[in-house]
């Protein structure tokens, strides 16, 4: 049971990180551009300008709001620290 | 007749991406997961680190079965391409945001000699391996580093591969990657940080960010000019819009005070 539960923990905690992690507005474009592709389907060639334009968007205004966090020690972003942590006995 | 040479055109130019999307993302997670093995390998012995390391490998191949293949056969494509898609975008603008933050000097680049050093001196302590007898230790960090790096690139090969209907040639991109990477890391032994890990994240992202956009608008009916083509079109676009990132967050960088001693 244990051993179940922190599997599921694990698991969840790989989705939350790789969905989510440390640059939410990447979930919030994903559903963004989703939503455009299905509304704009009257002027699909709109589509194929507005969708990459809206991802570029999102990238950029991210990676702006991501400089800030970068200022503090890249140590605490990137300790390998949790991936190489010997197992306990 | 007329057709064909468009049509083929297609279809390899959406192939060779795939093949270097793949191949590329698994460089990148390999070379991460080669260094923690390494790591593992000389401070507790190489036998029990390549054996947790053929596990890990064993489990990712067994996933990428058990998902990938009833994905293929039992999801309506278009369904397939707009979940593959969402997926593909957020791992692919999550890659680009962090390559351009590196490559600007905002963030420290990825130190393959920092991790090895801090993964053999959290390992060297608590008993020696001694290499011939089986190491829990070894056996437990080398199958976590493995497993842990290569299960996004399950993810984009089970994404990439399944969305074209190509899973097999997916796997076999994937394998090739991992197989380069571990003859260079066996050649050139700790050297990983050669590697222009940060540049092969830079492309993969811009490809994975093309795919992305480019499944979820043929998911949702989108028509793409050109077809399978404008995904060319898309890693341009992309391509432009990272250079320009870059250049501009490089242009952010506060200007270093000259520090003069009187």
């Amino acid at each position: 049971m244990t051993v179940l539960r922190r599997s599921l923990r694990a698991f969840g905690h790989f989705w939350w990180d790789f969905l989510i992690g440390d640059s939410p507005e990447f979930v919030l474009a994903t559903g963004v551009i989703i939503a455009l592709a299905f509304l704009l389907d009257e002027g699909r060639l709109v589509a194929t300008i507005v969708l990459p334009l809206v991802a570029a968007a999102f990238l950029l205004g991210s990676t702006y709001r991501g400089r800030k966090r970068a200022a503090r020690p890249a140590a605490q972003e990137e300790a390998p620290a949790s991936r190489v942590s010997p197992p306990t006995p | 007749m007329a057709l064909a040479w468009p049509l083929d055109t297609m279809h390899t130019t959406s192939t060779l991406i795939l093949i270097l999307a793949v191949f590329g993302a698994s460089s990148v997670e390999m070379v991460e997961a080669l260094t923690i093995v390494v790591a593992a390998g000389v401070s507790r012995g190489w036998r029990s680190a390549l054996e947790g390391a053929a596990t890990a490998v064993v489990v990712l191949a067994l996933l990428v079965g058990f998902i990938g293949v009833p994905l293929i056969h039992y999801v309506p494509i278009d369904t397939l391409r707009v979940v593959v898609g969402a997926l593909l975008l957020v791992l692919g603008l999550a890659w680009l945001r962090k390559a351009i933050l590196r490559a600007s000097g905002h963030k420290a680049p990825h130190d393959e000699d920092r991790i090895y050093a801090e993964t053999v001196a959290e390992l060297s302590g608590g008993g020696d391996g001694g290499g011939k007898s089986r190491d829990g230790v070894a056996f437990a960090v080398a199958f976590k580093g493995v497993f842990l790096e290569g299960t996004e690139v399950v993810l984009i090969v089970v994404s990439l591969g399944a969305s074209q209907g190509r899973l097999g040639l997916a796997a076999l991109s994937a394998g090739a990657a991992a197989v380069v990477v571990a003859g260079v890391g066996v050649l050139v032994a700790r050297q990983l940080s050669e590697v222009p890990e940060n540049t092969i994240k830079t492309v993969v992202g811009v490809m994975l960010t093309s795919f992305g956009v480019f499944w979820v608008g043929e998911g949702a009916g989108v028509r793409w000019p050109g077809s399978d083509l404008a995904i060319l079109g898309l890693v341009g676009f992309f391509v432009l819009v990272t250079l320009a990132a870059t250049a501009w967050m490089r242009s952010l960088l506060p200007v270093p005070t000259s520090v003069t001693s009187s």
